[in-house]
């Protein structure tokens, strides 16, 4: 996947304004099998799996016993005794040595990435897009629920889902098929305006809906209560790898949160840099890019906690100049209902 | 598209020497590669300045860039006219959007950069 095609600010605009296709064929599927294959996903995962239905899919956490993220990943039920999990290209191996290590239930887990090709479709057409080329009924797929079909005559999984705070389809697809899919979609979407759209597009767009990126705003070291996620994690489910550390999290509270902000100065708060309050180091940005849609300077950061509310003035170390910032409410960008 | 009178660096800045001054640039295929320009950050006029040193950086939508002077001497003017709009970098790399003017404190050495047509073979050898 490229970083860009015509340019990042014309891809993230076409995504927000028509419709974008990202080649996700990067990312790495986990599939898991047998009787006790919804107890296993339940055990290495935050969210409730029993909660559930078939053809229903949710954003995940995946754990260390500490607290800290394997992975944040998508878990969809296929059926009572089949689990599929979207994850991150980088971590597909590392996960799946994590799932298996804690497997002692009668499921098989499989590392299924060679079998599926990903494309996003993405945007406010996304749909009218994507409906030329499958005869499943898009608009009865609800959001976060996914089928399986036809795309071109292919089979395909479709999942309403997406990582750009647009609405939009995910379709899982042979990777024989994959490129032939990717013109049709690019030639169903041309009366639209479709853009091909890269890994610089995709960044803007999941920034200013703070969706968040392995290796910024999560990693090993960082729980899903001080990246914002307490809402995949379902304490109150049973047991579950990494619980017991959230549960004294929430008892004590975590010391650092994850914060938006805004430059109000010149320039761009960029990944890693550090974030001073009141002239003392605090914090650090995890992703700062311009935003297209705003039209502003925007990132996230790791602040202690009773400084991450929004109205917060800090300074963004850019280039060893303190530069002006102010924490503001997430996320930056919502689309209209 | 690489004018043959500019002098070109493998940082892909690029350099007009008229006289004893040098105008500075980045090329065209700087601006490709870094895509969205938002952002210029230039010397002071009277900085002084060395060869292969940073001069400045430009940042767009994806990254930030520093600059590295193609040559040695001291800063007598710079493109104001990029604060505001640093998308020109992007429209006219080798023209308008024209970084800053150095007095050469060694002129000859602008004659180890690179040719126009050195340049571009070796951008073409880098792609």
């Amino acid at each position: 996947m490229p970083v860009q095609y015509s340019g990042v600010i014309d891809e993230h605009n076409a995504v927000r304004q028509a419709v974008g296709v990202f080649d996700v064929s990067h990312m790495g599927e986990i599939e898991i099998r047998g009787p006790e294959a919804g107890t296993l996903v339940d055990f290495v995962t935050t969210n409730a799996v029993r909660k559930l239905n078939i053809g229903q899919a949710h954003y995940s956490g995946l754990l260390y016993e500490h607290g800290g993220f394997v992975d944040d990943i998508l878990v969809h039920k296929v059926a009572g005794d089949h689990y599929f999990l979207c994850v991150n290209a980088s971590n597909q191996d590392k996960d799946f040595e994590h799932i298996r290590s804690h497997n002692r239930f009668d499921a098989q887990v499989e590392n299924a990435g060679e079998r599926y090709a990903q494309l996003a479709i993405q945007g406010p057409k996304a749909l009218a897009t994507l409906q030329k080329l499958t005869p499943v009924d898009l608009a009865a797929v609800r959001y976060y629920w996914f089928t399986d079909g036809e795309v071109c005559g292919s089979k395909a999984r479709i999942a309403h889902t997406g990582y750009t705070g647009e609405d939009g389809f995910e379709i899982y697809v042979p990777p024989a098929e994959a490129e032939r899919i990717w013109n049709e979609v690019l030639k169903a979407g041309a009366e639209f305006g479709i853009k091909p759209a890269g890994l610089g597009a995709r960044n803007t767009l999941r920034l200013e809906a703070k969706l968040a990126l392995y290796g910024h705003e999560i990693d090993a070291s960082i729980s899903p209560l001080e990246a914002g996620l307490g809402w995949i994690v379902k304490l109150d489910k049973g047991e579950f790898v990494g619980r017991d550390m959230l549960l004294k999290q929430k008892e004590n509270g975590v010391k650092r949160k994850l914060a938006g902000f805004e430059m109000r100065g010149r320039g761009i708060g960029r990944d890693g840099y550090e974030v001073f309050l009141d002239g003392v180091p605090a914090g650090w940005v995890t992703s700062g890019s311009p935003s297209p849609s705003l039209n502003k300077n925007i990132g996230l950061c790791y602040l202690p906690t009773e400084q991450s509310q929004p109205g917060r003035s800090i300074q963004i170390m850019i280039r060893s100049q303190p530069v002006d910032a102010v924490t503001v409410e997430t996320p930056f960008y919502k689309r209209a209902k | 598209m690489y004018p043959d009178n500019f002098r070109y660096t493998k940082e892909h800045e690029w350099v007009l020497a008229e006289g004893d001054i040098g105008t500075v640039g980045i090329t065209d295929h700087a601006q490709e590669e870094l895509g969205d320009i938002v952002y210029v950050d230039l010397p002071k006029v009277g900085t002084r300045v060395e060869t292969g040193k940073s001069l400045g950086s430009v940042e767009s939508v994806k990254a930030v860039s520093d600059i590295y002077s193609p040559v040695s001497g001291e800063v007598t003017e710079i493109n104001e006219s990029l604060a505001d709009a640093p998308e020109k970098l992007n429209a006219d790399p080798h023209g308008a959007a024209w970084l800053v003017k150095i007095r050469l404190s060694a002129p000859a050495e602008v004659q180890n950069l690179m040719s126009s047509a050195d340049y571009q073979s070796y951008i073409g050898a880098e792609k």
